[in-house]
């Protein structure tokens, strides 16, 4: 009865737990499959949508559907690798995500997963919102205008530090996006800290360490090494 | 300098000549001639037609970001922007001194900059001009037609072009817009791979820059009488200088000179460029025209770049580039110091040197250290000054308490040379345009006054000489009388 269940991603056969999702069983077995607002520390989100595959022919996202034996998985196929471009391109003209300038860059999941993708342009027009950077913390920045609304600093800020610092507020398209939840608004308000988990837990150039940008040099950035899709493998 | 020819008495009854755009420099302009029927020039205006918006756009953001940001100016020099606002935000950070290994990669980058920028202007961008003639055949007049007719020539500046570029890929991280300055020191070193592929080349770069210093005496040689001639005019100067007065494109103080070549302020620290420096604006033009405070806004215009160091300086720092800086001088009495035209051999000058001191820093073990930043005591605002290729070059910031940059003022060259520039054309436009029938070789003579100054309107190199001109001669009425037009594929249709 202990034989490893198995089900099929994009043919190869990937070794599961009970209880794991597709995301968790591929990304352990180095299986890549794009997404955003996943991570392995913490519960699934769902929202991002970038993970979505096919399952025995229907669309799911993977980061929440549960691995079962059997299961034919379509991954990297142009029809699904074609929607999530899409997706990403919606995000690219959603917020204001200048890389040319970005400190980030290099070190961005966003951007990094554009590449993978080969999004060559963000096809539509730019929403140019009007987002505040918020330099009230002494050691921490926050520039939302390249927020995804992943919120993994929200889940990070209340499960691991305990201290709630964020939250996803605002109404449509333009006005929902991740908040502080001092009485202000600004996090030198909170008693956020560089050393709390949501300090680094953001994929993109929201949340960043104040002073130190570009500090790293370009070719020795975390994507220069290798794609992200290449990174989850070397990882296991 | 003189404002002669830069407003007609009664504009309305003249006719109106445009070279829009001007072709083979960095970026976009226009030039406008207006003439009575007698083709007499009235008036000749060089109109910068860009707006950047690049001082408003950075308020608010971290200063971190501003020498990454602000090089995306031009895609010609954008170390000269990175390195200028580096220097500035070095200065609002307290850093007084740089590590020996943030200062000398920091040069590096400059120098290779330096050649980049040198041997693609001389190159691919004036060479047409000079190797061809000013009329000559608007067809060959490019940089193909140089490749054609003279290959090796056109080798050397391509190589030359690719050498400076790659110093730039290994200091800066990338050939074009990198990140390897940052406020307070650098973010690399070099390698020891990196260096021993520098110094396979370096010395072939030293000796084809001293064969294009002798290819442009060559040409002042063959043309002497009319090369002098060229849009000459006198003019004030302003450049960086070292503290012993040679010179230095990386930092310094500032040096000035009027027109009688008295020395107006030297050494000046340029932390308190305002003090000597002002900003006049014209209602034609969306470029500022800087002037010496001391003399005023009619008087006080000067230029700035190979020219203006080249002359102003008291040596030159690399033994071979300082014997052609003697040379230049001596020729012929002097003559080609105060000469348009002699922008490019003083920028050939320059490009030794810059090739001397890149051989010079490979040999510094300093540029594979590994001490990269330095702190100091923060201050509210930083002031950043070099020399950059087409001359001086100020960055100004002033930062708050959160680390967001709450003001900024950009001189760049160009802007320097603004009215240097005009008077250049204008003169131009006396010697060759006045009471004759317009053509295109002789509108091209302004483009090489223009293209003297080796402007950065901002960035668009790629024309190939074939540029897209149009010319219209409009009636006093308002009508057009006669019109030609130039389109990419270099043909020229006159239109009814």
């Amino acid at each position: 009865m202990n034989e490893t269940q198995t089900f099929q991603l994009d043919g190869e056969d990937i070794p599961f737990a009970p209880g794991q999702s597709i995301m968790q069983a591929a990304t352990a077995h180095g299986a890549y499959i794009p997404h955003l607002c996943w991570h392995p520390d913490f519960a699934a989100h769902g929202s991002c949508k970038l993970c979505t595959v096919k399952v025995n022919g229907r669309f799911g996202s993977s980061c929440t559907m549960a691995a079962q034996a059997g299961m034919s998985v379509e991954n990297r196929t142009a029809e699904l690798d074609d929607k999530r471009r899409t997706l990403l391109q919606m995000l690219f003209v959603e917020g204001n995500h200048f890389c040319p300038s970005c400190e980030k860059s290099g070190n961005c999941a966003l951007q990094a997963t554009a590449y993978e993708l080969k999004m060559m342009s963000p096809h539509f027009d730019m929403f140019y919102p009007d987002r505040p950077v918020d330099a009230s913390h002494p050691d921490v920045l926050l520039d939302f205008n390249r927020c995804i609304m992943c919120s993994l600093c929200v889940t990070a800020s209340a499960e691991v530090d305990g201290k709630n610092i964020f939250y996803m507020g605002g109404r449509g398209l333009l006005g929902r996006r991740v908040h502080v939840s001092s009485e202000s608004g600004r996090l030198g308000d909170t008693n956020f800290a560089l050393s709390d988990r949501a300090a680094s837990i953001c994929p993109v150039g929201v949340i960043l360490p104040k002073r130190r940008g570009f500090a790293v040099p370009i070719g020795e950035r975390k994507y220069d090494k290798a794609p992200i899709s290449a990174q989850v493998k070397e990882r296991v | 300098m003189k404002l002669e020819l830069e407003t007609a008495a009664a504009p309305e009854t003249l006719r109106r000549v445009a070279i829009d755009p001007v072709s083979r420099v960095e970026g976009h302009g226009k030039v406008t001639i207006l003439l009575d029927d007698d083709n007499k020039v009235h008036q000749v205006r060089l109109h910068i037609v860009e707006f950047r918006g690049f001082e408003k756009f950075i308020q608010g953001r971290p200063y971190w970001e501003v020498p990454v940001m602000v090089q995306r100016l031009c895609g010609i020099c954008p170390v000269s922007h990175h390195l200028a606002a580096s220097k500035a935000l070095d200065m609002m950070l307290g850093v007084k001194q740089l590590t020996p290994t943030a200062e000398k990669i920091r040069r590096l980058m400059h120098y290779g900059q330096i050649l980049q920028s040198h041997a693609l202007h001389f190159f691919h961008l004036a060479s047409p001009d000079l190797l061809f003639g000013f009329g000559s055949d608007m067809a060959k007049r490019n940089i193909v037609g140089v490749v054609a007719a003279h290959p090796e020539i056109a080798k050397k500046g391509v190589l030359l072009r690719k050498f400076g570029q790659e110093v730039i890929r290994m200091t800066a991280g990338k050939r074009v817009h990198g990140t390897g300055s940052v406020p307070g020191g650098v973010n690399k070193s070099l390698s020891a791979e990196e260096r021993a592929e520098l110094l396979k080349d370096i010395y072939q770069m030293v000796a084809w820059s001293r064969e294009a210093i002798g290819m442009i005496r060559n040409l002042f040689e063959q043309n002497l009488a009319a090369y002098n001639a060229f849009g000459r005019f006198p003019s004030a100067g302003m450049c960086l200088v070292r503290a012993d007065g040679a010179m230095d494109l990386y930092h310094g103080g500032l040096r000035a000179r009027g027109i009688d070549g008295k020395t107006l302020f030297d050494h000046f620290d340029y932390g308190r460029y305002w003090d000597v420096i002002g900003e006049d604006v014209k209602p034609w033009s969306y470029m500022k025209f800087p002037f010496f405070k001391a003399l005023g806004p009619d008087e006080g215009a000067y230029r700035v770049g190979p020219l203006t160091r080249v002359t102003q300086c008291d040596s030159i720092p690399t033994p071979l580039a300082d014997k052609q800086r003697e040379e230049f001088i001596a020729f012929d009495g002097g003559s080609v110091t105060g000469a348009t035209l002699g922008y490019h051999w003083a920028r050939m000058i320059e490009m030794l040197h810059a090739a001397e001191s890149i051989k010079d820093l490979l040999h510094d073990d300093d540029i594979v250290g590994h001490e990269l930043m330095a702190t100091g005591e923060r201050q509210e605002r930083g002031v950043g000054v070099i020399e950059a290729p087409r001359g001086t070059l100020i960055h100004h910031y002033r930062v708050d308490e959160n680390d967001q940059v709450i003001r900024a003022n950009l001189i760049v060259s160009t802007t320097h040379n603004n009215q240097a520039m005009n008077i250049a054309v204008r003169e131009v436009a006396k010697q060759y345009l006045d009471g004759r029938e317009i053509t295109e070789g002789l509108l091209n003579h302004i483009e090489v006054a223009i293209r003297a100054f080796d402007p950065c309107l901002s960035c668009a190199t790629h024309a190939l000489g074939r540029m897209p001109l149009e010319v219209a001669i409009v009636g006093a009425d308002g009508t057009v009388l006669d019109a030609a037009t130039r389109d990419q594929r270099g043909l020229t249709r006159e239109i009814p």
